[in-house]
C-alpha cells in the first residue's frame, strides 16, 4: 500500500517546482507552435474533424448480428462459450436452490454463526439483524438471488485473481505485463465492462456473472502479488537455508506470510463484486439490483429504497465480517472443535426451520415501506421541490445548477477547438506527472475523437469537472475540519465507513427523489459517492504533516490559518493530489451511471445501446468511457498511485 | 508432479461430467432462478410502461391464483426482450408494439419465437401538444406549422431549438429521423424514462406551458392531462421501412403477444392461458390508472380488477 507518510518532507517547495514546470511548458509551446497551424489549416473547426474519425458502428453492428445469428450453431459458441455459460447457470442455480432449501431461518442462523466465529458476538447480531431486515422488507427472494450470484462470482474472482496474482508474484516478467493492465482496470467505470460480455452472452445471468468477475478479480490479483512480493526477505532466506524446494517455500512460507494481503484481497473482491452485481441488473442479473432498476424506471423511490436497503446491509455486513477476519488473523488459533459446534448448531437450526416450515419468508411479516416513503417523497416534492421562499426548492437548485454551471461548462468545452483541448490535456498531465502519462492522456483523448463521439464525451467531461469541483470544495473543507478536530473526526468516521461500502447504484435513489431527472442529479450522486474518499485522504494527509514543521511555524508566531495555508497544505500537497485523482476516478464512475437518471451523454448512449440492442452505439460509447477514464486518471496522476476506494 | 497431473485430469473430467461432453447450446438456457423448489414457473417480460405492467400484473395474478404457477417477472427492454425470449430466458412478451426486424429474424427465420395472438388493445404512437395550447393555436396540430411555435417550446436542454420530448431510450421511436427528414427546428430530448417524462408533462401542465411530446394511446395520462395529436405526413405501407429515411406518421398497431416457441408447445396450461389472454383498452386503462395514479401495488390493482371482471377472464382459463 502506498502510504503518504513516506515522503511528506520531500514535497517540493514552490521555488524548485517552477523550474521544470516552465521548461515543460516551453517545450509544449514550441511543439504546439509547429503542430497547431498545420492541424488548423488541414482540419479547422471546433469539434473533432470528420476526416479524422473512423466509423466503427458498421462493422460492430455486423459483428453483433453475426453473433446473434450464429449463437446456436457456430462451434465457438457450442463448444466454448456455451459451456462457460452453462457452468455459470448451473453453479448459480445450485447455490440459489441450496439457499432456498436452507430457508430463511437457516440462512440467518448460518450467517450469524459464521460471523460469530470469525468476528465476534457484535457482528453476529448485526448479521442476523441484517438478514431479518431483508426479509421484513419483503426482499427475501431477491436477496437470495443476489447472494447466489455473488457467491459464484466472488469464488470465481478469487480463484482467477489469486492465480493471476500468483503468476505476477512469482515471475517478474508476468508482473511487468500484468501491472499496467491491472492498474488501468482499477480506474475504469463499471459500466464499460457490461457491453462486451452482453455482445457474446446476451442479456442474462451468465453475462452478469462474467462482467462481475472481470471487474472484481483485479484487486485480488494486485493484492496477492503484493503479498507474495512483500514477504520478509530474512524469513525467506531462513526457509531456503533449510533446503526446501521452491514449491515448499511457496506453500509453507510465502503464502502464509501473505495471509493479510490475501484476506484484504478477498474483502476488496467481495465489495467490488457486490457493487457490480447490482449494476449488472441492467444486463439481466436479476435480484435486488433488478428491483432497484425497475423502481428507478418508474421513479418509485419507496420501492427503490426497499430494495436498496438490503444491498447496503449486505455490503456493510460482508465488509465488516471479512475485515474482522483479516484483523483477527494474528490471534491465537481457534480450536476446530468450536467450529464443529457452530456447524452443528447451524445445521440444527436449518433442520428445525425446515420442519417448522420456516422456508419462505411469511408474507404476513413483510413491512411495506414503499408507501410511507413515497408519501414522504410526495410531501417533499410538493413542499421542497420548488417555490420555497428565499432559498428556492431543490428542483430550482437543480435547474440553476444546470443552466448556470453545467450548460456554460459544456458549451465552453465544446466551443474550444479540438486541438486546444488536446493541448490542455497534455499540459496538465505533464505538469502533474511525467511525459509518459501526458502521452497516454493525449492519445486517449485523440482516440475519443477518432471514434466519433467527441461532443458527447465533452458533455460527460463537463459533468465530471463540475462534480469534481464541488467534491473538492466540500471534501477539502471537511477534511481540514476533520484534521483539526479530533471530536469531529471521531463523529465522521462511522459515516464515512458506511458511505464507502455502499454500491454506486444506491446513490441514484435519493437524488432522483430530491432533484428529479437530468444532469444535475447525476452530478449530485457523483459528489456524494466520491466525497468520503476525498475527505479521508485529505484528513490523513494533513495529520501526517511533520509535527516539527508545525511546531516551528507556531514558534514563529503563525496564526492557525497561516499554519494551515503555509505549512500544512503545501506539505500535504501529495495527498491532496491523490485526493483529486481519487475524486476524479470515482466521480466519472457515477456520472456514467447517471445515464440511467437522465444524465445524457456517454452514459445514456450505453443505456441506449443496451435498451435498443444497438450494441454498436453502446460499444463505441463504452470505449470512449474507457478512454475518458484513462485520460482523467493520467492527467491527475501523481507519480505514486493508490488503490481505490475502500482499500 | 504426479499429484498435479492427477488433479488436472480429475478436474477436467469433472468439468466434462458437469457440462456433458457434447455441444452446449446457450440459446436454450433457462434462467437459473426458474422452477425452483419444484414449482412450475412462468417468466414474463415486463416493460417499463404502465400499460405493460397492467397486462403482466393481471396475467400473474391469474396464473398464481387460478392455475397454481409461480411467476417471475424480469424487466427487459423491448429489443433485448426478443433475444431473451428466443433464448428461453423469458417465456412470454404480452405487449409488443411492432418490431418487424426482430419478427423476421426470430419468428420467420429461426422459429424460436411463436406468435401468441392479439392482446386486444390497439396502440398508436404520435406527437402531442396539450389541448389547452391547441385550443389557443389551432394550427399547431399540423406539422407544417410546428416551426412557428419552436420558440415557445425552448428549454434549457434543447438550447435554441424547440424541444420534442421523448421518454425512455428503449421505446419504438423514429423521432430523430423525423425531425431531420421533415427539416424541423426542433431537438429531440430524452427524459430518460417514461416516469420522468410524465413528471415533466405534469409540471408543464400545472403551469399551463406549451410543450411537444412523443406520446401514445392507450395511455392513462390523457385523463389527467388532455392532449391533442399533431398530424404528421400520413402513414403509408412501407414508408417506415428504412429507419433513417422515415418521413411519415407512426402506424396504428394492434398490439401482439409472443411466446417462446418451446414454451408455446410444452408450456401446458400456462401457455394456453397466455394465448387466450385478450382484453380491451378500457380494461387495461382501469388497471393502469390504479397502479399509476392511485399508487396501488400491481398485485392489488390486478386483484381489484379480477374480482369485478370474472366474465372477462373466465374465458381465458384453459
Amino acid at each position: 500500500m502506498a502510504t503518504i507518510t513516506a515522503t511528506p518532507r520531500k514535497a517540493a517547495p514552490p521555488g524548485i517546482l517552477t523550474h521544470p514546470a516552465v521548461r515543460k511548458l516551453l517545450i509544449l509551446a514550441v511543439a504546439a507552435a509547429i503542430l497547431v497551424p498545420l492541424a488548423v489549416t488541414q482540419w479547422g473547426g471546433t469539434t473533432w474533424p470528420a476526416a479524422l474519425t473512423v466509423d466503427v458502428s458498421e462493422p460492430l453492428g455486423k459483428a453483433s448480428d453475426w453473433i446473434i445469428d450464429n449463437r446456436d450453431s457456430h462451434p465457438l459458441f457450442l463448444y466454448f462459450f456455451g459451456h462457460v455459460s452453462n457452468v455459470v447457470v448451473i453453479a448459480v442455480r445450485a447455490v440459489y436452490l441450496a439457499l432456498l432449501a436452507v430457508g430463511w431461518a437457516g440462512v440467518t442462523a448460518i450467517g450469524a454463526l459464521i460471523a460469530w466465529r470469525v468476528a465476534g458476538v457484535k457482528l453476529a447480531t448485526g448479521t442476523a439483524v441484517a438478514f431479518l431486515a431483508c426479509g421484513l422488507l419483503g426482499m427475501w427472494v431477491p436477496t437470495m438471488q443476489t447472494l447466489a450470484l455473488m457467491v459464484v462470482a466472488v469464488l470465481a474472482s478469487v480463484v482467477v485473481g489469486a492465480l493471476l496474482g500468483l503468476a505476477a508474484g512469482l515471475s517478474d516478467r508476468m508482473d511487468r505485463v500484468l501491472r499496467p493492465v491491472l492498474d488501468t482496470m482499477q480506474v475504469l467505470p463499471a459500466f464499460a465492462y457490461l457491453l462486451p460480455v452482453v455482445l457474446v452472452f446476451g442479456i442474462g445471468v451468465p453475462a452478469a456473472v462474467l462482467a462481475t468477475v472481470v471487474y472484481a478479480a483485479p484487486p485480488m490479483a494486485r493484492l496477492t502479488a503484493l503479498g507474495l512480493r512483500g514477504a520478509d526477505k530474512e524469513v525467506l532466506e531462513a526457509v531456503e537455508s533449510l533446503g526446501t524446494t521452491a514449491r515448499q517455500r511457496l506453500l509453507t512460507a510465502r503464502i502464509p506470510l501473505a495471509r493479510k494481503e490475501l484476506l484484504l484481497g478477498v474483502n476488496q473482491t467481495i465489495m467490488m463484486a457486490l457493487s457490480m452485481a447490482v449494476i449488472a441488473s441492467v444486463i439481466g442479473a436479476g435480484g435486488l439490483g433488478d428491483r432497484v432498476y425497475q423502481a428507478l424506471a418508474s421513479v418509485d423511490v419507496g420501492a427503490a429504497l426497499a430494495a436498496g436497503i438490503p444491498i447496503v446491509l449486505l455490503a456493510v455486513v460482508l465488509d465488516r465480517v471479512t475485515g474482522a477476519a483479516g484483523e483477527r488473523l494474528g490471534e491465537s488459533g481457534k480450536s476446530p472443535l468450536t467450529w464443529l459446534y457452530a456447524l452443528a448448531a447451524a445445521a440444527a437450526v436449518a433442520v428445525a426451520g425446515r420442519l417448522a416450515g420456516f422456508l419462505d419468508w411469511p408474507e404476513a411479516w413483510e413491512v411495506d415501506i414503499a408507501e410511507p416513503v413515497n408519501r414522504a417523497v410526495d410531501w417533499m416534492t410538493a413542499h421542497l421541490y420548488s417555490g420555497v421562499p428565499v432559498i428556492g426548492g431543490t428542483a430550482d437548485w437543480a435547474a440553476h445548477f444546470t443552466s448556470w454551471v453545467l450548460n456554460p461548462l459544456r458549451d465552453g468545452l465544446q466551443w474550444l477547438p479540438w486541438w486546444s483541448v488536446l493541448l490542455i490535456v497534455a499540459a496538465l498531465a505533464w505538469l502533474i506527472g511525467t511525459w509518459r502519462t501526458a502521452l497516454t492522456a493525449v492519445l486517449a483523448m485523440a482516440a475519443i475523437g477518432v471514434l466519433g463521439v467527441w461532443n458527447p464525451s465533452l458533455d460527460t467531461l463537463s459533468q465530471v469537472l463540475a462534480a469534481v469541483a464541488v467534491t473538492l470544495v466540500i471534501g477539502f473543507a471537511t477534511g481540514i475540519a476533520a484534521a483539526r478536530s479530533d471530536r469531529f473526526e471521531r463523529a465522521l468516521r462511522p459515516v464515512l465507513d458506511v458511505f464507502q461500502t455502499m454500491p454506486q447504484f444506491v446513490y441514484l435513489i435519493p437524488v432522483v427523489a430530491l432533484f428529479g431527472v437530468g444532469r444535475a442529479p447525476a452530478v449530485a450522486a457523483a459528489v456524494v459517492y466520491a466525497l468520503p474518499a476525498v475527505v479521508r485522504i485529505t484528513a490523513q494527509g494533513l495529520r501526517q504533516v511533520d509535527p516539527a514543521a508545525l511546531e516551528s511555524a507556531r514558534s514563529l508566531g503563525a496564526t492557525s490559518g497561516q499554519q494551515l495555508r503555509q505549512v500544512q497544505l503545501p506539505l500535504a500537497r501529495r495527498s491532496l493530489l491523490l485526493a483529486v485523482n481519487q475524486g476524479v476516478v470515482l466521480v466519472l464512475a457515477v456520472v456514467i451511471i447517471g445515464g440511467l437518471v437522465g444524465g445524457g451523454a456517454l452514459g445514456y448512449q450505453v443505456v441506449f445501446g443496451l435498451a435498443q440492442g444497438d450494441l454498436a452505439t453502446g460499444l463505441v460509447a463504452g470505449a470512449a468511457i474507457v478512454c475518458l477514464g484513462l485520460m482523467l486518471d493520467r492527467v491527475t496522476q501523481p507519480t505514486e498511485r493508490r488503490p481505490r476506494k475502500g482499500a | 508432479m504426479r499429484m498435479r497431473t492427477t488433479a488436472a485430469i480429475a478436474s477436467a473430467a469433472a468439468l466434462t461430467l458437469l457440462t456433458g461432453c457434447g455441444a452446449a447450446d446457450m440459446t436454450k438456457q433457462a434462467s437459473p432462478y426458474a422452477n425452483a423448489q419444484g414449482a412450475r414457473t412462468v417468466t414474463l417480460s415486463v416493460q417499463s410502461w404502465v400499460g405493460a405492467q397492467a397486462n403482466v400484473a393481471v396475467a400473474q395474478y391469474l396464473l398464481e391464483h387460478e392455475l397454481g404457477y409461480r411467476v417471475d417477472t424480469v424487466q427487459v427492454d423491448e429489443v433485448p426482450a426478443w433475444d431473451a425470449l428466443s433464448q428461453g430466458r423469458v417465456d412470454a412478451i404480452l405487449e409488443d408494439w411492432g418490431h418487424p426486424e426482430q419478427e423476421q429474424r426470430y419468428v420467420e427465420d429461426k422459429k424460436t419465437i411463436a406468435p401468441g395472438g392479439d392482446l386486444g388493445v390497439t396502440g398508436h404512437i404520435g406527437w402531442f401538444v396539450p389541448t389547452y395550447f391547441a385550443k389557443k393555436h389551432p394550427d399547431v396540430t399540423n406539422w407544417e406549422n410546428l416551426d412557428k411555435y419552436a420558440e415557445l417550446m425552448r428549454t434549457a436542454e434543447s438550447g435554441d431549438k424547440g424541444q420534442l420530448m421523448d421518454g425512455s431510450p428503449s421505446y419504438v421511436t423514429n423521432d430523430k429521423a423525423l425531425v431531420s427528414n421533415l427539416d424541423l427546428d426542433y431537438k429531440v430530448v430524452f427524459a430518460g424514462s417514461e416516469a420522468a417524462q410524465i413528471t415533466q408533462i405534469k409540471q408543464f401542465a400545472k403551469e399551463k406551458k406549451p410543450f411537444l411530446t412523443y406520446w401514445y394511446t392507450p395511455q392513462w395520462l390523457f385523463e389527467k392531462v388532455p392532449m391533442t395529436e399533431v398530424k404528421l405526413p400520413p402513414y403509408k405501407e412501407g414508408c417506415d421501412a428504412d429507419p433513417a429515411k422515415v418521413d411519415c406518421a407512426y402506424p396504428v398497431t394492434p398490439l401482439q403477444k409472443y411466446l417462446n416457441a418451446d414454451f408455446a408447445e410444452e408450456g401446458g396450461k400456462a401457455a394456453e392461458f397466455l394465448k387466450n389472454f385478450k382484453w380491451t383498452t378500457e380494461d387495461q386503462n382501469q388497471v393502469s390508472l390504479m397502479i399509476a395514479e392511485q399508487k396501488m401495488r400491481p398485485e392489488e390493482a390486478a386483484k381489484k380488477w379480477v374480482d369485478s371482471h370474472e366474465s372477462v377472464w373466465k374465458k381465458w382459463l384453459p
